[in-house]
């Protein structure tokens, strides 16, 4: 089954076109690398997979719903350009909110858990406000990861984490695709990306360039993909 | 039971902020008191005129101070992109709706608890005479305002001037409500009883909060969702 089939999605910011026909779909299992320049589409097509916009033709399925379905998005994980997480709410409230309204059997525990494996344990009970920025990096990775999601949609993973941050990530990534989750992520930062991606996908002007099996060619060179279809 | 669980996670997690950073909280009960101090100075009414105008300059001051907490209703969700995190969450609409409101409600009747005894104070009235009718009509018209004021401040949101806009949305919605509460309380702090005649007021007040709160449930996903 698709874990993500996308049909002639077009979304319009008043007149321009952000996304013009754009149409792929997503095996489960698969990581998928969403990469074009800035202004190219990358993160209107995770949020309107996200479920956070809607377009104005086309349509999204997810695991074979809609996207804005209640148990469609109880099954995304979502790590987005802003750390969704509140300062003014220690770290175990954070996670024990978002896990109560992912309706977890055990929030708490789940809660605990996940600080322990992002390293925020000691200072579970410390506000947000009071985090260093790797920190609460780390806890926004802690809320997308919570509830176990089966298809990960993240809209530059990797920009301003410090190397622990993005080994945990990557770590947490590799756990979740051998799970069978889904991953799509858009990014800038090739080399970790490819580490990682089954699939690529390149957007140019909102527009679908390529969609297909991350070339070998980029395992040696990341950049391939842009000059190969004139986009570098 | 998940659906009210989530309201009521989304409600307490609202109060636990306010509770900690008490932003908005504080502002209102200043402007409030500040309000109704500044009136008996410049006024200096008497017992009857009090009891004319005390409808009125109660509720003029509570949408007023109002207006400030739900200002932050869904302001406070901007920073770290918090609304993103509950939009993409299993979180409905109208559970975040239904949850941002209550939390409000429960604010508007902490400023309007403190407000009521200081008008007492100021304006030497005993303003308690009927506590029970008094007690539905705050709660009904409290309950309205916060509605309106809830449903703007998602549509507001993402504007520069939200705290412009605001008010000038808001208070031209809440007239029915308002002008129901200012004649029924006025009647109530003068310890009269609601006459037959008046009690249209009542119905109007409670027809005014449940099609509100029903439009705004039905609607508030299309405003949450671009």
């Amino acid at each position: 089954m698709s874990a993500v089939a996308v049909e002639g999605i077009w979304k319009y910011y008043g007149d321009y076109p952000a996304l013009r026909n754009i149409g792929f779909s997503v095996q489960e299992g698969q990581c998928l690398a969403l990469l074009g320049r800035n202004g190219a589409g990358k993160t209107t097509l995770l949020r309107i997979m996200a479920g956070l916009l809607r377009p104005q033709r086309g349509s999204i399925r997810i695991f074979d719903r809609d996207a804005r379905h209640p148990q469609t998005r109880a099954s995304i994980g979502v790590i987005g350009h802003g750390i969704g997480v509140y300062d003014e709410l220690s770290a175990f409230e954070n996670l024990l909110l978002f896990g109560r309204l992912y309706g977890l059997n055990d929030p708490s525990s789940a809660a605990m858990e996940w600080l322990r494996r992002t390293s925020l344990d000691n200072v579970a009970g410390s506000l947000v406000r009071e985090f260093s920025r790797g920190m609460r990096q780390r806890l926004a990775v802690a809320r997308a990861f919570l509830h176990n999601p089966s298809l990960l949609l993240l809209d530059e993973p990797f920009t301003s984490l410090d190397d622990r941050a993005i080994a945990l990530l990557q770590s947490l990534m590799r756990d979740a695709l051998a799970r069978g989750a889904t991953v799509i992520m858009s990014t800038h930062q090739l080399r970790e990306a490819m580490e990682l991606a089954t699939h690529a996908a390149l957007l140019g002007r909102g527009k679908l360039i390529f969609h297909g099996e991350r070339p070998a060619a980029m395992l040696q060179d990341p950049t391939w993909l842009y000059r190969a279809y004139g986009e570098s | 039971m998940l659906y009210f669980r989530q309201v009521w996670t989304v409600a307490g997690k609202d109060l636990r902020s306010e509770l900690r950073t008490k932003e908005s909280l504080n502002a209102a009960i200043s402007f409030a008191i500040v309000i109704l101090v500044l009136f008996s100075f410049a006024m200096d009414p008497t017992a009857d005129q009090i009891r004319e105008i005390s409808g009125g300059l109660l509720w003029l001051v509570f949408a007023f101070a109002g207006a400030l907490i739900l200002n932050r209703s869904f302001a406070r969700e901007l920073g770290n992109d918090c609304l993103d995190a509950l939009v993409s969450s299993p979180l409905t609409g109208s559970a975040l709706f239904l949850g941002k409101a209550l939390g409000n409600f429960i604010l508007l009747t902490i400023v309007e608890l403190v407000s009521l005894p200081i008008f007492g104070v100021l304006y030497n009235i005993e303003w308690a005479r009927r506590p029970r009718a008094l007690a539905a009509i705050l709660l009904l018209t409290t309950w309205g305002v916060t509605v309106i004021g809830t449903m703007f401040s998602a549509l507001t949101v993402n504007l520069r001037l939200r705290e412009l806009m605001l008010p000038t949305l808001i208070y031209p919605m809440m007239i029915p409500a308002l002008m129901s509460a200012m004649r029924l309380t006025t009647l109530l702090i003068a310890g009269e009883p609601i006459p037959a005649d008046d009690e249209i007021w009542v119905r109007l007040l409670i027809g005014f909060d449940i099609i509100f709160t029903a439009l705004a449930v039905g609607l508030v996903e299309v405003v949450l969702v671009g």
